[in-house]
């Protein structure tokens, strides 16, 4: 089980599951509650919303549909590039 | 043709379609009345899995929370959506590769125990069945409504219904049946909105309205400035920032995500797709079906509230609008005349010095019974008396129930007949979906985990799915009974339960289970068992014991403590594992595939 091809795949897969969850993170967490306030003050307004705001309601929901296009475009990649790809 | 006419007409062709779909698909074999056969297409499943997760309340009470409590709602936007980019990336494409019918059959598995198989059972009832009690009430309610019956035979219909298609049909009838409840619920939920966002902020799209200006009023103003501006007159925390401290929102959110990742009737969705590749293209389909409603409940919220106070705040009783008495005839809303000058006052909790805004004393509206005198039942401006007490400390005069927000909406716009009807279908689909999908989830935990991999190890393929069968009309008798009984307050409790369970069990368990080779079955249990019963402990301390609020840890309400239980159970998880024996090596050989995207034959239960 432990053949090369497959651990260099996981450990790009793994990668890819970290740099995804790193903005999942900052999109929802970050911008949407932790630095809510400091945004809503400073950063420029989505319409007449304040952005922090914008982010909670709005925002935060289109990056996460984003995100699971990314991931499932990357991932179909990787499979292919590893040969892990079924008939469809 | 009046307004009934309209509605029965809608609900009835909507009942025709789910029924006709439910006995062309039904299940033949026990493959199929678990995953459908494993060959729904990826939409298609999309669209069924985004119907199952919308729930009645989601569809009805969301927008209205929105309108309440502005910001703070945020928690139900972000927490329920985001949780599908943790179950997408971190657990279905694994889970479906693994090739098990649900999600006890995993645990079982990768952690060679029948201890652990037996808990994640247990989880897997208590969850679905809080879930689905709720459902079958709200069933109940609005087809009382609708057809003028008591509620109790508006749950007994239901129960009816939903039995019919999901009982007989099974995941392959439920999951073309919901992609037709998908569809009335999306364009019940749109329309409506898109007929608002055009008459007062002139966008067709009410995301848009809802960053744009407020033009209804005769000079533009920016629309959450505007909402901001009435909150704050009438004495409500501005719109736009919420109540909530930061460590409680981040707990709430958490433990929604955390929850949602780890609800098995969401995950056994993906069981019915046809490989790993297709899990995934079916995830970004869900998403993007929920978000269509999830992007417009914060607009429909926002739009309803300006309309509501636009049109009773300082309004007599006898100009209001007619939906206002509608409304108070069904107890969703509520007027006592406190300062007797026949006008409406609508104000917040900063207007008085106790810091409440109760229009009268307890959680609803009560009334007079039958044999009470006229003079107890109207008052002097025709409007419906209360039997409750008068809450003299705050000048708020109105009530009303989050529900209406979506429920009246169109009325308040004043929106043809056949919207409301539609919206009513809507309702109904999205109760009906949830609990259809909610029932196969317990009847296959029975059936399967517990009868077939516990109790009777012996049983045939045609005998499980006929325990399933009887499983699932035994559960929904008691959910109907639930729903008729409901214990109190109950059933909003509980669903603090379900996530916070599924948060503090599921979540981490599955996570450890696919991506750590050393987790062992001793340190799975004990992490579990810790989550869960501190996760527990604490809910019913502060829900059902007397616990008061200053005594929450860090300020955090038991909503949002399933994160924390989810913390416990996997410091505690590692801590044990560490010195425990490694897991046998079949168990670390098959962490090791599960990685391995393909060869995920059919979906079975073997």
């Amino acid at each position: 089980m432990k053949d090369a091809p497959s651990h260099f795949y996981r450990r790009a897969c793994l990668r890819l599951v970290l740099g995804l969850l790193a903005v999942w993170f900052s999109v929802s967490f970050g911008c949407g509650i932790l630095f809510r306030e400091w945004l809503d003050a400073k950063a420029p307004q989505i319409g007449s919303a304040p952005f922090g705001f914008w982010m909670a309601q709005q925002g935060a929901i289109i990056c996460f549909v984003i995100l699971l296009v990314v991931y499932a475009v990357m991932m179909n990649r990787l499979d292919a590039k590893h040969g892990y790809t079924e008939g469809q | 043709m009046t307004q009934d006419h309209l509605n029965f007409i809608f609900i009835g062709i909507s009942f025709a379609i789910y029924i006709g779909i439910a006995i062309k698909s039904r299940a033949g074999s026990t493959k199929e009345y678990y995953t459908a056969g494993g060959g729904v297409s990826p939409l298609a499943n999309g669209m069924a899995t985004a119907a199952d997760w919308m729930s009645a309340a989601t569809f009805i009470s969301m927008a209205g929370t929105v309108a309440l409590s502005g910001y703070d709602a945020s928690r139900f936007l972000m927490g329920w959506t985001g949780g599908f980019v943790l179950l997408t990336i971190l657990m279905v494409p694994y889970l479906r590769k693994f090739n098990k019918a649900t999600v006890p059959d995993f645990v079982g598995d990768r952690y060679y125990s029948k201890l652990a198989r037996g808990v994640a059972v247990g989880c897997a009832i208590f969850i679905c069945m809080t879930y689905i009690m709720g459902q079958m009430r709200g069933v109940g309610v609005v087809f009382s409504q609708l057809f003028g019956i008591s509620i109790t035979s508006g749950v007994i219909i239901g129960g009816a219904i939903v039995f019919f298609y999901a009982g007989l049909g099974g995941m392959k009838g439920i999951t073309y049946t919901q992609v037709a409840q998908y569809c009335v619920m999306a364009f019940a939920y749109t329309i409506p909105a898109i007929f608002i966002a055009m008459a007062l902020t002139g966008n067709v799209l009410p995301q848009i309205g809802l960053i744009s200006d407020y033009t209804a009023g005769g000079e533009a103003i920016p629309f959450l400035e505007k909402m901001n501006n009435i909150n704050t007159e009438l004495g409500f925390a501005e719109y736009t920032s919420g109540k909530l401290s930061k460590i409680n929102m981040f707990c709430i959110t958490a433990a929604l995500m955390c929850g949602t990742a780890g609800l098995p009737h969401v995950i056994v969705r993906f069981f019915t797709v046809k490989n790993v590749s297709a899990v995934r293209k079916s995830a970004c389909w869900t998403l993007l079906f929920i978000s269509v409603i999830y992007l417009t409940a914060p607009a429909i919220g926002a739009f309803a509230r300006v309309n509501l106070i636009e049109k009773l705040h300082d309004t007599s009783y006898q100009e209001a609008p007619y939906w206002l008495q509608e409304f108070e005839e069904t107890g969703q809303m509520a007027w006592i005349d406190k300062n007797n000058d026949g006008k409406i006052q609508y104000y917040g909790p900063s207007k008085s010095l106790a810091g409440s805004h109760a229009v009268f004393q307890g959680k609803k509206p009560s009334y007079p019974n039958l044999e009470a005198t006229d003079g107890q039942l109207v008052g002097k401006h025709g409007q419906r008396l209360l039997a409750n007490k008068v809450d003299t400390s705050n000048p708020n005069e109105l009530w009303f129930g989050n529900d209406i927000m979506v429920m009246a909406n169109p009325h308040m716009a004043g929106l043809p007949m056949w919207v409301i009807a539609l919206l009513m279908a809507g309702c109904i689909a999205a109760a009906l979906s949830t609990a259809a999908g909610l029932l196969l989830v317990l009847s296959t935990s029975i059936s399967h985990d517990l009868m077939k991999k516990i109790l009777k190890p012996d049983l045939s393929d045609k005998e499980e799915v006929r325990y399933a069968r009887v499983a699932s009309f035994l559960a929904l008798a008691l959910a109907v009974y639930f729903g008729i009984n409901p214990p109190s307050q109950f059933i909003a409790k509980t669903v603090a339960f379900a996530f916070g369970l599924a948060a503090s069990s599921f979540f981490p368990t599955l996570l450890m289970g696919i991506f750590s080779k050393r987790m062992n079955r001793e340190g799975a249990i004990a992490g579990m068992l810790c989550g869960i019963l501190f996760t527990f402990g604490y809910i019913i301390y502060f829900q059902f014991l007397d616990g008061t609020p200053d005594q929450y840890l860090l300020g955090i309400t038991p909503e949002g403590i399933g994160f924390i239980g989810m913390l416990i159970n996997f410091a505690v998880a590692f801590l044990v594992s560490a010195f425990t024996p490694a897991p046998p090596q079949e168990v670390q050989d098959m962490v090791e595939n599960i990685h391995i995207p393909s060869g995920s034959g059919e979906a079975s239960h073997h």
